[in-house]
């Protein structure tokens, strides 16, 4: 796709030593593999206290005393503090947006006070001079519960005789949304066939391997609050921890250093965070907590537990006539603050069908509270589910016809040339390239070939499958996200680029990093931009006190819209910096460019003046330039999107797998994928995101599951038990590019986070649903355990 | 209240005399005694592989070992292989392959790596994947490590005499 053209010179793109597109590799990384990074657990203060919460054994119960004499006299306990107590310094919140229409939630607390609505809420804070001094204490609070009816099984939650978990909210539905676009019933009644199935998704977590973790420091003589955390969101957090605690933000500041693990677990605030906040303002001191991987496993936010029917109309010559979904979620006894929990599942009615021509499609969501952990918005947001239900449909309606799966997509999927278009939930689509990609993917798996290797092998009884998977993701959101709902949460990002007295270039973004890479991109494109070598480049970032204001990394947004800012603030410093340079070379800016740290001649590309040598002129003999030049090497911009709500990405990934069928046991052979997420800044990274991104996926699709008994118990709550990919059984994945970029930036960058995530457990469910045809055996649940699978071959 | 033990042990070569509670484990005694945080702790109960340290040449999970255990040993951390410039080369293969996001699991990772190279000097994908299945990545996918791995044996191979 040919840019519009820079009035202002060539294009970052195509400059002389553009790092765009390079593969470099990123900043900062001895820091991390030597063992010097600085993650919140690393962090000492003086005078820290370390905080451990007590922790409701039950799902659902009334609190009927606590009794902590005991325990404030144990050795090295600081304070115990309950619910009420800690109610004189934070107040409480509800989890919902105004866009979210209907959607409804109750009044959550940093700490429990009579009511305690999941396994793993917390009932008290007891704090010490260690961790280990803490939980001693914790053993001996006295908590006396009155056990109540858990709602665990979210078919029943709306149930006459289910009871309501907040009376006050009247029922357990939080949300319900219905959609009806086109003529979905004429669709199904002319149809040749009417395929349709129940997905189930299993409940599963993010499972960073560094737990959430929290230090706030109280400075009660400054009257500012310094928290430290993992967080993808500094802003944010800013805003709401200065809201609940009574302060103005500018007396709260949040700084996020080395973060391990994020993909969305860490863009929340917790209670327990919120807590913690609380206590260091009410002890006058620092407070550390650091979750124990138990903890993460029952307050860490869970997703996916969706349970979709769904239904596909089609005519014997593939074309896809309809789709209909109803969908059904159980979120856990609150919607989490502040995004909420009916993100997904509206994600969920927006997303189905996505990828495909046909305009009837109808759709119900609803969300209703359970007594579990709460679900919020993990890495992929809603589109593993309806990348799973639509691919899923569209694989059972080949099937029915007779068609193979790659020729039914081809005969269904959106025109390359078909855009701009919108999909009937009413998603506008700029460019986007499913054919293209769906051809790149045949090529590189070799498909032909791969279907004849898999009809010799089922002559020696032995069964693979392929299994293909389209699909769309949500990336650089604008405010229609979140801010139009009412919440605080920055569309956009800013940064601010200074040369410094040294003629190197300081960058403050309010972008944040979790190792995605938004410090390397952030410095390839100023580096390109400015004409300097990105070891001159530093980056900061993960501070509220000292980056512009801004959103931070979630929803696929760092490159595109932190991207973008860099460009443009790069720019405008470039240009400030050849006006610098023609007052002293007695030139004009348009006679010159900035290439490898000097200033040079456009024309030659002879070096004029070294950048270290302006900036040395600029800083300290001012004295020598021309009346009248006032040089401002320091430029700020902003970018947010305005055109589209969304920029979409698509892709589409192929499963190559082997099920045996005597132990259900299933082998992942090889991975693709092709996606398209416009301009690469670096290859390495993208690739390394889709790849990270699939694995997570393949985790959801094989082994992933919180498991929760009827009495509402998490019966898995460790990492022995509850399984995640480990490298002995994860395959290689072959990843490739279509590239489209966005024309609403220059940079033209759209996300790729969550494009891996999106499509990888789908991708495996057809293949092994391919893999079992021979026995004509269909299963639509993940993760597909082997117990799933011999339970659906009638073989235990 | 139990009372505290004394214990000798070198830590990266260092010589390092401490008064213990014989319940503490060694990453806590690493990360809060001697305040080498680079052994991280990721699930405290022996699966992740995040805490991975040697101890006299064998590597083991730093939260399933007592700190008294170690008395008279040698124990080795990122720190140590580090600063010896031991693992020089497969961090360079780690840098250059980017196969770190977070970095958190890296230090234990990296231990694991070094721990096969020394063993088993050629060994083939399928080996490198087996022996960092104690290692736990949520953000690679782990093909970026098993390359830097596979990179890293095939130059100390080819620089071999």
């Amino acid at each position: 796709m040919a840019k519009a053209a820079n009035p202002e010179g060539p294009s970052v793109l195509d400059r002389p030593n553009s790092y765009i597109g390079k593969l470099v590799p990123r900043p900062n990384l001895e820091r991390l593999m030597q063992g010097r990074g600085l993650y919140v657990s690393d962090i000492d203060l003086p005078r820290m206290a370390h905080v451990v919460f007590l922790r409701s054994p039950y799902a659902h119960a009334k609190i009927l005393n606590i009794d902590a004499e005991a325990a404030r006299r144990a050795p090295g306990v600081i304070a115990v503090v309950t619910g009420e107590q800690l109610a004189a310094v934070i107040t409480p919140w509800v989890g919902v947006l105004s866009h979210l229409k209907g959607l409804k939630s109750a009044p959550q607390r940093a700490i429990a006070t009579d009511l305690v609505c999941w396994q793993g809420e917390a009932v008290a804070a007891i704090v010490a001079t260690s961790r280990a001094a803490a939980e001693d204490a914790a053993e001996i609070v006295a908590v006396e519960y009155r056990e109540l009816e858990p709602v665990t099984d979210m078919r029943t939650a709306l149930d006459a005789e289910t009871p309501v978990i907040h009376p006050a909210l009247g029922d357990n539905l939080a949300f319900e949304r219905r959609l009806d676009a086109g003529a979905v019933d004429s669709a199904f009644a002319l149809a040749d066939e009417v395929a349709e199935a129940e997905f189930v998704f299993g409940r599963h977590t993010g499972v960073t391997l560094e737990p959430r973790a929290v230090v706030a420091d109280w400075n009660t003589a400054e009257a500012r609050l310094t928290i430290y955390q993992g967080t993808q969101a500094p802003h944010m957090v800013q805003n709401i921890a200065a809201l609940h605690l009574g302060l103005r933000e500018s007396q709260v500041r949040v700084v996020c250093k080395d973060v391990g693990g994020s993909f969305g677990i860490k863009v929340h605030i917790y209670a327990d965070e919120m807590a913690v906040y609380a206590l260091s303002k009410l002890l006058r001191r620092p407070v550390k907590f650091v979750a124990d991987r138990v903890e993460s496993f029952n307050t860490d936010i869970h997703a996916r537990d969706h349970r979709c029917k769904g239904r596909i109309a089609v005519m014997r010559d593939g074309t896809i006539t309809a789709f209909e979904i109803d969908d059904l979620t159980g979120i856990g006894p609150y919607s989490m603050y502040p995004r909420t929990s009916a993100i997904e599942a509206n994600q969920v009615v927006n997303l189905v069908g996505g990828p495909y021509v046909t305009k009837n499609y109808r759709a119900r969501a609803r969300v209703v509270f359970q007594n579990k952990n709460v679900m919020c918005q993990y890495r992929g947001v809603g589109h593993p589910i309806a990348c799973s239900v639509t691919e899923g449909l569209v694989d059972l309606a080949a099937a029915k016809i007779g068609m193979d799966p790659v020729e039914i997509r081809r005969r269904n999927l959106v025109p390359d040339d078909g855009y701009p278009c919108a999909s009937p939930s009413g998603l506008r689509f700029e460019l986007l390239s499913h054919h293209a990609s769906l051809d790149k993917l045949m090529k590189m798996m070799n498909y032909d070939a791969l279907r004849a290797e898999q009809a010799a092998l089922r002559g020696k009884n032995i069964h693979r499958g392929i299994g293909i998977a389209s699909f769309i993701e949500i990336t650089n959101p604008s405010a229609a996200f979140y801010g139009v709902g009412g919440a605080r949460i920055s569309s956009q990002d800013g940064v601010a680029v200074r040369l410094d007295a040294s003629g190197s270039v300081i960058c403050q973004t309010s972008i944040s990093e979790q190792g995605q890479g938004s410090e390397s991109l952030t410095a390839q494109i100023v580096g390109s931009v400015l004409g300097v070598s990105m070891e001159r480049v530093r980056v900061i970032l993960g501070d509220t006190d000292n980056t512009p204001y801004g959103g931070g990394t979630w929803a696929s947004r760092g490159a595109g819209i932190g991207g973008e800012a860099a460009l443009q603030a790069a720019k405008v410093l470039r240009r400030n910096i050849l006006d610098v340079a023609a007052a002293i070379l007695q030139s004009s800016s348009a006679e010159l460019d900035i290439v490898g740290n000097a200033i040079v001649n456009a024309g030659d590309g002879a070096t004029r003046i070294e950048l270290s040598e302006l900036a040395r002129i600029v800083y300290f003999r001012p004295d020598t330039l021309p009346p009248g030049v006032q040089p401002e090497l320091m430029a700020t911009r902003h970018f947010v999107p305005r055109e589209y709500p969304f920029a979409f990405t698509n892709g589409v990934q192929a499963s190559w797998l082997e099920v045996d069928t005597d132990t259900g046991f299933v082998r992942l052979l090889r991975h693709w994928v092709v996606e398209d997420c416009g301009t690469i800044i670096n290859p390495q990274l993208v690739d390394e995101q889709i790849r990270g991104g699939v694995v997570q996926g393949l985790g959801a699709a094989l082994f992933e599951k919180c498991i929760y008994d009827e009495r509402g118990q998490l019966t898995n709550a460790n990492m022995a038990d509850y399984l995640v990919p480990m490298s002995g059984e994860m395959p290689d994945i072959d990843v490739a590019h279509v590239v489209s970029p966005t024309a609403e930036t220059e940079l033209g960058a759209k996300g790729a986070g969550e494009a891996g995530t999106a499509a990888a457990a789908a991708a495996v469910a057809n293949a092994v649903n391919d893999a079992l045809r021979p026995f004509g055996v269909m299963i639509s649940e993940i993760p597909l355990t082997p117990q799933v699978i011999l339970t659906a071959m009638g073989r235990i | 209240m139990t009372r505290q033990v004394p214990i000798s042990l070198t830590v990266n070569g260092e010589r390092v005399e401490a008064q213990v509670l014989p319940r503490l484990n060694l990453a806590d005694f690493l990360r809060e005694h001697i305040e080498l945080t680079g052994t991280h702790v990721g699930c405290e109960h022996g699966v992740c592989g995040a805490c991975t340290v040697r101890i006299d040449g064998e590597i083991v999970r730093s939260c399933l070992v007592l700190a008294v255990q170690t008395h008279g040993a040698s124990v080795q951390t990122i720190e140590g292989l580090s600063d010896s410039g031991e693992i020089a080369d497969l961090q360079a293969a780690f840098r250059d392959r980017n196969a770190l996001q977070c970095g958190f699991c890296t230090p234990g990772m990296l231990m694991a790596a070094q721990d096969l190279l020394i063993s088993q000097p050629e060994p083939d994908r399928d080996r490198i994947r087996e022996h960092l299945s104690g290692n736990y990545c949520r953000c690679t996918g782990y093909q970026a490590i098993v390359d830097a791995v596979e990179t890293t044996a095939r130059a100390r191979i080819g620089r071999r005499p």
